[in-house]
């Protein structure tokens, strides 16, 4: 564990995977042209938001991998990841502790009632009005089941993903529960992933 | 929309094709995920609205289609 700089005036400790991670990306973030952000995409957002999001060094995914569909959408098993931070009734909320980001996942069963889930994201760096109101806000498991019915798709699949987003340090979230997700999903014949952030 | 980005990378690169949903497109065009949507809503808000059937399923819809889609990283706007 080493003590780095958070980039915003204080320490903070990190595992050496996580600091390489963030020294990759301060090599970047130094080396190329930070976004500037449009009034119309950001006017909604507190000023403390709006000034995170243009100093953070958002992780560049380069090169970008693709993977082509290998049939139709309406022969494919479709899976859904969520970052709203949805747990199934009776299992562990995600963390608002972890220093970083909580960077577990739970499962979601495909015959789950949507709108039982509970909400653990912890951030409030977003109204979460839209989806106390209606899970499918974050996590659209019945216009999957849908589309499925109208043969649009293949079939829902049977498990999906819940993450909360917010992961600021996301070193651990890559390197150990990612590719935990990933053979989740190729074990379920998964053909195509839909992710919907919060 | 990094969290989200950053699962695609591992996900697509395990054979699974994917598309996100973003509500900041701009910082989406820094990450670079293969496939994205940008749709017009804030934060909290992906789907458009709660109990929207239709704006929701038109959003799944779209999102779908991008899969159609190798010429990665793609970006393109909800279109209503």
């Amino acid at each position: 564990m080493v003590k780095s700089d958070n980039g915003k005036g204080g320490t903070c400790v990190v595992d050496a995977s996580t600091r390489a991670n963030l020294l990759c990306l301060k090599g970047w973030a130094h080396g190329g042209v930070l976004p500037s952000f449009a009034m119309a995409e950001t006017h909604t957002l507190t000023l403390a938001l709006r000034a995170f999001l243009k100093s953070y060094p958002w992780r560049r995914i380069d090169p970008v991998p693709v993977a082509s569909l290998e049939k139709p959408v309406s022969e494919c098993i479709v899976a859904l990841v969520s970052s709203a931070g949805f747990v199934v009734p009776g299992e562990e909320p995600f963390s608002g502790s972890v220093r970083g980001g909580d960077f577990s996942f739970r499962v979601v069963p495909g015959d789950v009632d949507v709108q039982s889930l509970e909400e653990h994201h912890r951030s409030n760096s977003f109204s979460h009005a839209g989806v106390e109101a209606d899970r499918n806000m974050g996590l659209p498991l019945d216009r999957l089941h849908e589309l499925a019915a109208a043969g649009e798709i293949g079939s829902a699949a049977p498990r999906h993903i819940s993450v909360m987003g917010s992961i600021t340090a996301p070193g651990r979230f890559v390197e150990r529960t990612l590719p935990a997700i990933a053979h989740l999903l190729v074990e379920d014949n998964v053909d195509i992933a839909l992710m919907v952030p919060v | 929309m990094q969290t989200v980005g950053l699962a695609q990378a591992t996900i697509e690169a395990h054979g699974i094709p994917t598309a996100s949903i973003t509500m900041l497109a701009k910082i989406t065009a820094t990450i670079r995920p293969p496939r994205a949507l940008a749709v017009p809503y804030p934060l909290g808000f992906p789907l458009g609205e709660a109990h929207n059937r239709e704006l929701q399923t038109e959003v799944l819809r779209q999102l779908l289609a991008l899969l159609e889609r190798d010429d990665v990283p793609v970006l393109e706007d909800l279109r209503l």
